[in-house]
């Protein structure tokens, strides 16, 4: 959960807490917070960045209702930005170059994953997978993200951010904008089908 | 009157994304979008489906209540949501969004309970509740009686089913007789074609050393089911509308005698009816004589405000701004095992009961002069 300021040339402030099963109660107040710290208000806000994921689906959909909310409270724009690509920007600014990967934990040991060629251009898209099944495509490169952490016989070599950062995430936006470049829309990439079972007929209670 | 509260009220328990707004005891929107459609075919609502959907429907039922209300969302005196119980997921959707909401616009945020609300929403059919009312909640998730001497503060659960709840008999016993998902509005057609006396079901927790206020259906579903089942491995025709009237008396006797039971034995002379059951057209008739026979007025909303929406917990809202009910903290949890006795919920800096000799350091309420 993270959330952060950013007035086009730096991030003012921002807050980060990893906490998986909270986000709808850390997200409105680390708002407050880093809106307090850089001493703006909601109101100045003139556009809103957030990550569509992949990831856990509960935390996205936190995430995007309340952007989208913001959005129309505040009559201002909502830009969706891959969460990878979040991870993957904010990879570059921690030194990684060249060709690597990005990976976060999708839970029931698969993850969320894409290769990059630099921290701005992906290869490949948003994909989910058991790591053994895509050892070979990221075999040798270095990897971001906790993903990638968890599954050493995997990924060779693990190298920093592990999360994502807001403020990546709004620097990145901020780029894009100076841009004119493309966004996604703010809407969740859950790459999964929902889970559903069909219950399978009426149970018989007498016996046959 | 102008001065009443203003309040815009969102429900995400279940799989209705419900919007509604009041001013006061009067409804002014109430839009909703059902995701009803999507679960039929798995016979059961699926969390993660209903998730989804809240996200997808959210801001345009929003934009829908605002346009049908003719008010603008800066007009509003504050923005109540469900905080539980229901499903997690779908709760934490419409807490997300009222929390935004509230924020962007300066407004307070007031998280409530479901139960409560499906109690309060009388008042915008039938004016200020009665203090104390007596309540009936049944519906696919809830069967409940439940005495409200304060709708904003004071709600005492005094009895609920042991098992499964009214609603869910009512698909099952569909879903037995092959009529589909949702089952009550199929049984209820049905059933008026039907002999209510034609079979005689049992009553469960109707005996004299049991819990007088509990509900118990399971025992019936499975009655019903080996009944049918009886009657195939026979050989013999199964009478639906027989079978559904029957099962429906069955589970309408149980709930409004025990209904006008805790009516008396607790002097109140009100009985509210609500949640998706209350539109059973049986339910209603078999309440409206025994209340009149007991001399109890009898108080149920329109079809439209039984089932979740959002004006039920907006109306909720309107009554905690009226009586200057304090307000949510911007971690407002949403709690999918909310119990009823917590009308509303002023957030996690709220203290807990038990530590209330530390509640100075603890308070943070919110009023509209201090959101920022
Ligand atoms: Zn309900």
């Amino acid at each position: 959960m993270t959330a952060a300021l950013h007035d086009g040339g730096r991030v003012l402030a921002e807050s980060t807490v990893v906490d998986a099963r909270r986000h709808g109660e850390l997200l409105m107040p680390a708002v407050d917070r880093v809106l307090g710290e850089a001493g703006a208000a909601i109101g100045d806000v003139t556009g809103i960045v957030v990550g569509t994921g992949p990831g856990p689906y509960t935390g996205l959909r936190v995430g995007l209702v309340t952007a989208a909310a913001f959005g129309d409270a505040l009559g201002v724009p909502v830009h969706g930005i891959c969460t990878l690509d979040g991870i993957a920007y904010a990879a570059g600014l921690a030194g990684v170059e060249g060709p690597f990967v990005v990976a976060t934990d999708a839970r029931r040991k698969e993850v969320y994953w894409a290769r990059y060629d630099s921290p701005r251009e992906p290869v490949t898209e948003p994909a989910v997978d058991r790591p053994a099944d895509i050892a070979q495509a990221v075999a040798g490169l270095p990897a971001v993200g906790a993903g990638a952490a968890l599954y050493p016989e995997v990924f060779t070599d693990v190298r920093a951010p592990e999360h994502q950062s807001a403020g990546a995430l709004a620097a990145l936006g901020a780029l894009r904008l100076a841009e004119g470049a493309e966004f996604a829309p703010p809407l969740p990439l859950y790459l999964r089908r929902p889970d559903a079972q069909v219950p399978a007929g009426y149970k018989a209670v007498l016996p046959k | 009157m102008a001065d009443e509260p203003l309040v815009l009220g969102i429900e995400t328990s279940c799989d209705e994304t419900g919007v509604g707004i009041v001013r006061g005891h009067t409804l002014l929107a109430d839009a909703v979008a059902s995701s009803v459609d999507d679960h039929a075919r798995y016979g059961g609502v699926v969390p993660e489906i209903a998730s989804r959907a809240h996200l997808e429907a959210m801001v345009p039922t929003i934009q829908r209540a605002l346009k049908e209300a003719g008010v603008a969302a800066s007009d509003l005196d504050g923005i109540a949501v469900t905080a539980g119980p229901g499903l997690a997921g779908a709760l934490l959707v419409g807490v997300s969004a009222a929390k935004a909401y509230a924020y962007a616009l300066g407004k307070p945020l007031y998280g409530v309970n479901h139960l409560a609300s499906h109690i309060c929403v009388d008042q915008l059919e039938h004016g200020a509740l009665p203090e104390p009312t007596m309540a009936l909640l049944v519906s696919g998730g809830h069967s409940s009686l439940l005495l409200a001497p304060d709708i904003t503060s004071d709600v005492r659960p005094l009895g609920s089913t042991i098992d499964d709840a009214a609603g869910e008999a009512f698909d099952k016993v569909a879903r037995v007789l092959g009529l589909g998902f949702p089952g009550g509005p199929a049984v209820d057609r049905h059933a008026r074609d039907g002999d209510p006396k034609a079979i005689r079901f049992p009553r469960g927790l109707t005996g004299p050393r049991d819990a007088p206020y509990d509900f118990s259906f399971s025992g019936l579903k499975t009655a019903v089911a080996r009944w049918v089942e009886a009657q195939r491995r026979d050989g013999l025709d199964v009478p639906v509308a027989d079978v559904a009237a029957s099962f429906q008396e069955a589970v309408v006797d149980v709930l409004t005698r025990k209904a006008i039971r805790a009516c008396k034995e607790h002097g109140v002379d009100h009985l509210m009816i609500g949640g998706g059951v209350a539109a059973n057209s049986r339910l209603r008739s078999l309440a409206l004589e025994r209340c009149e026979d007991a001399g109890i007025v009898l108080r149920v909303p329109r079809r439209a405000l039984c089932t979740d929406n959002g004006a039920m917990v907006a109306a909720l809202g309107a009554e905690m701004v009226a009586r200057n009910r304090p307000s949510s903290t911007w971690d407002l949890p949403a709690d999918s095992s909310l119990p009823v006795t917590e009308v509303s919920v002023p957030g996690h800096s709220h203290p807990h009961p038990e530590e209330h000799t530390h509640s100075h350091d603890h308070v943070h309420e919110l009023s509209k002069d201090n959101l920022y």
